[in-house]
């Protein structure tokens, strides 16, 4: 589809940030999203909010202009920024309004989420007993992974490597440190296979994109990127999915795998086309798994791309390339418009040192999280 | 002798000398789940049956939990230099692959594939002294 154009992005910096509230990191990456747009907070006609943490994030009015615009708060677990991002686009498709804007933000204790299991439909006793935990799902999910199509632990040092390398091209992620693939194997052990420096931290951060009918998309940008696909789905019967005390014996797949074609099948396009990417890297398993369940390599071929670099910046997929979550951390609410953010510098040619060579045209992010729900967008020049 | 409850009625069978944990099966389309819910995922039905589940089957895969986990949701109230690290697996049975705890040394060898049976582990303590008990796989001897 060729309907909706992203003409601003802004990102309030991914860490932690003492005396700053999400709402007030919210407002700051809203108005960077209108400046890059060339527009002021009396032309948005509508807006969308994605937050974990923050009851309200349509808050961000006090900050930006009581305008009286509608502005509906959503929240979807890992997918929500995917969810506000689907509505936005949808509303303008509706020819209510024009232009618009989805915005998340979050503001997290440290450590693994805690949640009560009751209000994800699973019984206390699963919390209780101490298995309502999302770091040892993605780490029981990559260790079968690993049996089924031989994955070393190399490989996902491999990725955690990259993900803090191109960290270090960032200025605004979290983890800007080089960590070397020794380090990050010798690392802690947390969840077997998976030590500390392989999994993503929630944290602080917020990002907001601004939206508009394509077609006077010229008015307002340069160089306007299309959303060529945007699609939420949730796990069917079957898929091995966080948050589940069980699994039936017939695997069904991921509800990743459902929102990838999904998302292609919209974007009339496939994964070869795609030129740059950003995946749920919950942890270094995760991106290996996210990988081909998005469809650009088979179950096992991780090993060998890894190895050859070619998820590297300059190899033939670069797979997140602003650090993903692994160097910049998981402000739930605002984490898909953080690759949103990232595919459209790159796509513009504007992600200085970690741009991708050549004129890429196609980008690809997708979000996975609790309790089994999957987020792709797909955009183009 | 220190007196025990299980964390939650209805989940296994205890007192039992060979305990099972307990699922349902649909009244509709005989669909098996685990643990026991009163609507079927499967057809959408809305009502079921408790049965007992194998009580062996093999590790589908494993991992073990080397933090302790938040209380709530987790009822351990043990200081965090005296959590025991614990196995955490998915054994596949019979009627589908069901999460839960590995009981055993943290350091035993686990392997996906492996024969293991189920047990009954007390993991926590109330205030007035009363163990928690759940259900847990072991590896079988061999």
């Amino acid at each position: 589809m060729d309907d909706v154009a992203i003409i601003g992005v802004g990102l309030h910096p991914f860490g932690r940030f003492p005396g700053t509230s999400a709402i007030e990191m919210g407002a700051k990456a809203a108005r960077l999203a209108m400046t890059d747009a060339g527009i002021a907070w009396k032309d948005v006609q509508f807006a969308f909010g994605g937050s974990y943490e923050v009851d309200n994030p349509d808050a961000v009015v006090n900050f930006l202009g009581l305008t009286g615009l509608p502005f509906t708060d959503v929240y979807n677990g890992c997918a929500t920024a995917a969810s506000a991002l689907s509505q936005a686009a949808n509303t303008i498709r509706l020819g209510e309004y024009d232009i618009g804007m989805a915005i998340g933000m979050d503001k997290h204790l440290p450590g693994a989420f805690a949640a009560d299991p009751v209000q994800y439909g699973v019984p206390s006793w699963y919390g209780q007993t101490g298995l309502f935990l999302t770091p040892k799902f993605f780490a029981m999910k990559i260790q079968r992974y690993m049996h089924d199509f031989g994955i070393t632990p190399r490989t996902l040092a491999r990725v955690a490597a990259k993900n803090y390398r191109n960290g270090m091209g960032n200025p605004n992620a979290f983890r800007r440190q080089e960590l070397s693939e020794e380090t990050i194997l010798g690392s802690p052990m947390v969840n077997d296979p998976l030590t500390r420096y392989m999994f993503c931290s929630p944290n602080e951060g917020a990002a907001a994109v601004v939206l508009c009918r394509a077609e006077i998309a010229h008015r307002f940008a340069a160089q306007p990127i299309y959303l060529k696909a945007s699609v939420v789905r949730t796990r069917r019967l079957g898929a091995f999915e966080v948050h589940s005390p069980w699994v039936p014996l017939e695997r069904t797949e991921a509800p990743t795998v459902d929102a990838s074609r999904a998302a292609y099948e919209m974007a009339g396009l496939g994964p070869e086309d795609v030129d740059v990417v950003q995946l749920q890297d919950t942890d270094a398993g995760a991106e290996v798994i996210h990988m081909a369940e998005n469809g650009f390599c088979k179950d096992g071929e991780q090993e060998a791309l890894l190895a050859a670099g070619g998820t590297e910046i300059g190899g033939g997929l670069p797979i997140n390339t602003d650090g993903g979550l692994i160097a910049n951390g998981e402000p739930i609410g605002a984490s898909g418009l953080r690759q949103i953010h990232e595919l459209v510098l790159q796509l513009r040619r504007a992600a200085g040192d970690r741009q991708v060579p050549g004129t890429p045209r196609v980008g690809y992010g997708q979000l996975y999280g609790a309790p089994g729900t999957a987020g792709v967008a797909i955009v183009s020049t | 002798m220190t007196p025990q409850r299980p964390v939650a009625e209805g989940l296994f069978e205890w007192p039992a000398d060979e305990p099972r944990v307990i699922g349902s099966r649909c009244d509709s389309c005989s669909f098996v789940t685990f643990p026991a819910q009163d609507a079927c995922p499967s057809c959408g039905g809305d009502t079921t049956t408790s049965v007992p589940l194998g009580r062996t089957g093999t590790l589908w895969t494993w991992t073990r939990q080397r933090f302790q986990p938040k209380n709530p949701p987790y009822i351990g109230r043990e200081p965090a230099g005296e959590f025991e690290p614990y196995g955490v697996g998915f054994i596949e049975l019979p009627e589908g692959r069901i999460e839960a705890r590995l009981a055993g040394d943290i350091d035993q060898e686990l392997r996906i594939g492996m024969p293991m049976e189920l047990t009954v582990v007390p993991f926590a303590t109330d205030e007035d002294g009363t163990e928690v008990l759940t259900f847990a796989f072991r590896p079988i001897e061999s």
